[in-house]
């Protein structure tokens, strides 16, 4: 680590002033950003942490969905159980104490191509508040690390639709347990939706072709024979695009039996 | 020798742990924990190209940084000596193996990522970390050799320029079999083939590498903390050949070390360097490694590419048996790195099987990767790997039962004496598969294999012997081989007036268990409780030699000079006991901590003579001197030859590819069992590190020389929901026949025999499925079942 100052503010309004300073970073659980010091590849001058804010914690339920403060920790969704996928995604995210620190506004911040929470954002159609706006999910993701954040901008709370029904299937990446393929298929009002996880170049997506079939026919046998096509898949040591492409056909019927 | 330990807690006893008590309450002590008053802190500059020529090295700026000491560069190093092999491989014909320099500091070239070219000693981590990053390196990138058989390719870049070629040596063994060999294979019956690969693993060592140098002006002492399985050997490396210091001017401590697996045998560059380091600033020098930089300092271990063949007669007989691997060195030569896939590896071929003609063709090639060496096992397993893969192929296209194929070959009279140059003293084959298949229920396979069925999964049953050479070693015999150390251990035991022991050895423990198994082993010689026994271990200046923990050789080695030694002083007690008693020594007897007079009640207590012998008041001082101590050197007449069965069912989703182990069995021969529980624990991490090789571990380099699997992120540990329960049995037992305690060494049995166990059960699901598949290489990933089911 590089040598930074460090402050604690109490209140949105206060983060972002001192996020106003040159080289300034935002701080939640830290499950990226403090590795990522720890190697040296980042650094920045200012770490303004978000979880002494008051606001930004803790979960509302109401009649129809459920909505998280951006510094509220995966274990506290999980253990929450108003949207059932959606606490099953969040105890699903690394381990105890990964889920005690990481925070769902800073995994969106992040938006890295094989997080869970992403999935779930897109899936159930979330609305992401910062301190600036409400962004829908669906013009939120970007593409590979990248959101429709501005600079300075934080994540103070993201608000969850309740769907009629929905499941979220991880295959799990050996060595990071991150999601080597992870399907977040919702059956709302609206419509089917299935966001994909950890396969694409371009981050989360939601698979059309797979929410137009099941339109028609929410089953699983709906989506025989189907997979998403290889090209623009990522491939690496563990999985080839093929490989995830493959996946993602599979996650989707398990997670369209599950619901 | 009892069996059920005694109410002393002897032989036999399952003992808990009495370290645990400090390695789980956060007491213990190791090489991390110690800081010396003044220390400075040392970060090395690496490579982060694989292959490069070094045009400058300034440390102009860098050393203007705060807290800056001082600086070193490959040209304070040279004139002294590079870091030894300790084993020269002769070629097949008759010359010695090429051996490249190896400096402590890059001169010249940098060869792999994570080769040092500088260290920057400050007075605090940062600073030394923050001044390294402002040293300026102008490198003339080379092109790297990754690919073994592309690196023999005429015109491949050299690793090293002054070699002829990136070949250290093309080992035939043996190879006046060669001819008889190929004759045997041209009127085989049937001949089954095989090529794999037993991916390159990196240790990971629960506890990182450490080391901490420290000098002393005025008597002119140097000490090095260091995490290593034998210091002793460190101190002669070192000293002898580096350095120049004479080994009563140095001294190397391991405290408590945090396993070990065999990369922690190895004399390092870091070592080295901060032994000098603190003489040359005059204060004690400490480095302690990132996880990071373990994965490109570490020595890595396996990494071998082969074809196997065996020829089998109309009958099913094993006739002969061919192997040619490529055996990757990496860059430099580690400490024992030749060893491994040539007298390691070949003289195993054998395996339990009767085969009567085996040659074994090793050509070992150096690449610009990180070194590799000895990792549990170290040649061993990839000698039964490849072994118990080829017969289980070989079952299969021949359509019998890979059991009953194994057992037709079994070798069934001992001693035995292989084609490949060992002789196995004991075993028994069949009644080690007895045990494994009471264990296993394989008449109800079929029906379980039906109800995965149900659930859409394919199930596998996978089942392989393994067969070891432990208790390295005779020293003659490796001398002969090219080793250039002995391979025997010491041990001094001292007893003190009061008649506590302690008992100083060469054996190191990092894991082991020596603190309780070492004890109990006096408590049953002597008849006292194992409470009374100490042992004191990694510290030269201690114990009197030692060679180390490596090969499953602390019981059989150093437990047998421990014996010697204890002899001694029980035979010096009865002197004394016969004094005392008035009696002849020749009716002295020892039992339950009491020297008796054969037929009397005259009897007088094990503390009493130990008193005695310190306060010589009633005492033959005429015939021997006071005091009781002794200590004993033991060289092995043989290798010890641990054996066993193992057994493993598998699911495999054929959705996804993804294996779930369900079931392991493991059925061992051990010989004598000092302390059941801990073998227990032995094979359990055995069997956990084999799940690991077998289905998620893989160090892998991108055809530049970057690691791709340089952190946990991409390099897949298991972890306890990877691993079922395990069922072990250790029932079947023939005792060595040629040390004191008939032992034959446990440590690295599971890691030896669990994946092929593992591979073959695979494949014997994926057949099930109606795949045409005789190998998956591991890791058996989910994305490689995956790929080998499209075909």
């Amino acid at each position: 680590m590089y040598e930074f100052e460090f402050v604690r503010p109490g209140s949105v309004a206060e983060a972002i002033k001192a996020l106003g300073e040159d080289e300034a970073q935002p701080l939640s659980g830290g499950q990226t950003l403090i590795p990522t010091l720890k190697q040296r590849l980042a650094m920045p001058s200012k770490l303004v942490s978000l979880t002494g804010i008051a606001e930004m914690q803790g979960i509302t339920a109401s009649g129809d969905g459920v909505s998280v403060g951006g510094a509220t920790c995966h274990a506290d969704v999980a253990a929450d159980g108003t949207i059932p996928a959606l606490s099953a995604l969040a105890g699903g995210i690394g381990d105890p104490a990964v889920r005690n620190r990481g925070t769902i506004g800073g995994s969106l911040a992040n938006n890295d191509p094989a997080a869970c929470y992403p999935a779930a954002a897109l899936g159930l159609g979330a609305t992401i508040k910062t301190n600036k706006r409400e962004i829908a999910a669906d013009d939120y993701f970007v593409g590979l690390f990248e959101t429709a954040l501005d600079e300075g901008e934080i994540v103070t709370a993201v608000t969850f639709p309740k769907p009629e029904a929905a499941n979220y299937q991880k295959f799990e990446q050996p060595a990071s347990r991150f999601a080597l393929v992870g399907v977040f298929v919702a059956k709302t009002g609206g419509g089917v939706r299935v966001a994909v996880t950890g396969a694409s170049e371009g981050g989360v997506f939601r698979w059309s072709a797979a929410e137009e079939a099941l339109a028609k026919d929410f089953s699983a046998s709906a989506l025989d024979g189907m997979a998403p096509d290889a090209d623009g898949m990522m491939s690496d040591l563990h999985g080839t695009a093929a490989y995830r492409a493959h996946l993602v056909g599979v996650l989707t019927r398990r997670a369209v039996a599950a619901c | 020798m009892p069996k059920d330990g005694g109410p002393n807690g002897g032989i036999g006893a399952s003992t808990t742990r009495r370290e645990d008590v400090r390695f789980l309450s956060g007491t213990g002590n190791y090489t991390d924990d110690i800081n010396i008053r003044g220390q400075a802190y040392v970060h090395f500059l690496r490579s982060d190209v694989a292959h490069g020529r070094l045009n400058k090295v300034d440390t102009s700026e860098a050393a203007k940084m705060p807290g800056v000491v001082r600086i070193f560069t490959g040209a304070d190093f040279e004139g002294i000596g590079g870091l030894p092999c300790g084993w020269c491989v002769t070629d097949k014909h008759g010359q010695p193996m090429q051996e490249p320099a190896h400096p402590v500091l890059a001169q010249g070239k940098v060869r792999h990522v994570g080769d040092p070219i500088a260290a920057v000693v400050a007075e605090t981590p940062e600073q030394a970390r923050d001044a390294a990053e402002m040293i300026e390196l102008d490198i003339e990138e080379l092109p790297a050799v990754i690919d073994m058989k592309a690196a023999l390719e005429d015109g491949a870049p050299k690793v090293h320029d002054d070699l002829t070629s990136n070949l250290c040596y093309d080992w035939g063994f043996v190879e006046e079999n060669k001819d008889a060999v190929a004759k045997a294979f041209d009127e085989a019956a049937h001949v089954t083939t095989l090529e794999l690969r037993n991916q390159r693993l990196v240790a990971n060592p629960m506890e990182p590498r450490v080391a901490i140098g420290d000098f002393n002006r005025a008597t002119g002492d140097h000490t090095l903390y260091t995490t290593s399985q034998n210091p002793h050997v460190i101190r002669l490396l070192m000293g002898a050949f580096v350095l120049g210091i004479p080994e009563h001017k140095l001294r190397v401590v391991a405290p408590d070390v945090g396993g070990g697996f065999g990369t922690k045998i190895f004399h390092y560059a870091e070592e080295a360097f901060c032994t000098f380091a603190a003489k040359a600033v005059n204060r004690p020098v400490k480095w302690t490694s990132s996880r990071s930089e373990a994965f490109i300092s570490d020595a890595h271990g396996r990494d071998h590419v082969t074809t196997i063949q065996l020829a089998l007669d109309k009958d099913n007989n094993f006739t002969a048996l061919r192997t040619d691997t490529h055996a990757n060195m990496g860059a430099y030569l580690s400490t024992f790195a030749p060893s491994v896939p040539t007298w390691l590896h070949g003289t195993l071929m054998a395996g339990n099987y009767k085969t009567p003609l085996i040659y074994v063709n090793v050509k070992a090639v150096f690449t610009n990767t990180v070194p590799v060496d000895a990792y549990r096992g170290a040649g061993r397993p990839e000698a039964t790997f490849q072994l118990e893969r080829v017969i289980d192929k070989a079952a299969r296209e021949l359509g019998v039962d890979p059991v009953e194929l194994r057992r037709q070959n079994f070798i069934t009279e001992f001693p035995y004496a292989t084609p490949v140059a060992v002789e196995y003293d004991t075993g028994d084959y069949h009644g080690t598969m007895d045990v494994l298949e009471s264990m296993i229920d394989r008449a109800g396979f079929d029906a379980r294999r039906k109800e995965s069925e149900a659930r859409g999964k394919l199930r596998g049953l996978g089942v392989n012997c393994y067969i070891e050479a432990c208790g390295i070693a005779p020293s003659n015999l490796v001398g002969q081989l090219g080793a250039r150390a002995g391979l025997y251990e010491s041990a001094t035991v001292r007893v003190n007036a009061t008649g506590g022991i302690v008992v100083m050895t060469g054996s190191h423990s990092h894991g082991q268990g020596h603190e309780t198994t070492f004890p109990q082993v006096i408590a049953e010689m002597i008849g006292i409780d194992a409470s009374m026994v100490e042992i004191e271990h990694g510290d030269t200046d201690k114990a009197p030699m030692g060679m180390g923990t490596y090969g499953s050789r602390s019981i059989a080695v150093g437990g047998s000079a421990m014996v010697r030694a204890a002899e001694k002083v029980i035979n010096k007690a009865k002197k004394i006991a016969a004094h005392l008693l008035e009696a002849s020594e020749a009716d002295i007897e020892l039992a339950d901590g009491q020297f008796s007079v054969a037929g009397t009640d005259k009897a007088v207590a094990w503390g009493d003579v130990c008193l005695a012998a310190y306060v010589p008041h009633n005492y033959p001082l005429e015939e021997i001197e006071p005091g009781l101590e002794e200590t004993a050197f033991y060289d092995p007449a043989n290798f010890t030859y641990p054996s066993g069965a193992y057994a493993c069912e598998v699911e495999v989703d054929p959705d996804t590819g993804k294996v779930e182990i369900l079931s392991f069995a493991a059925a061992d021969d051990f010989g004598n069992i000092i302390n059941p529980m801990i073998v227990d624990g032995q094979v359990h991490g055995g069997i956990g590190q084999g799940i690991g090789q077998a289905l998620l571990e893989s160090c892998v380099y991108d055809e530049d020389g970057q690691l791709l699997s340089a952190s946990y992120m991409d390099y897949a540990m298991p972890r306890a929901s990877d691993v079922p329960f395990y069922a072990v049995d250790h029932s079947s037992q023939t005792p060595c026949t040629h040390n004191p305690l008939g032992v034959k060494g446990c440590g690295e049995a599971g890691a030896i025999g669990s994946p092929p166990a593992i591979v073959n059960a695979v494949v014997d699901a994926l057949r099930s499925g109606g795949h045409d598949i005789y190998h998956v290489d591991m890791p058996v990933s989910p994305s490689r079942v995956w790929a080998a089911m499209q075909g």
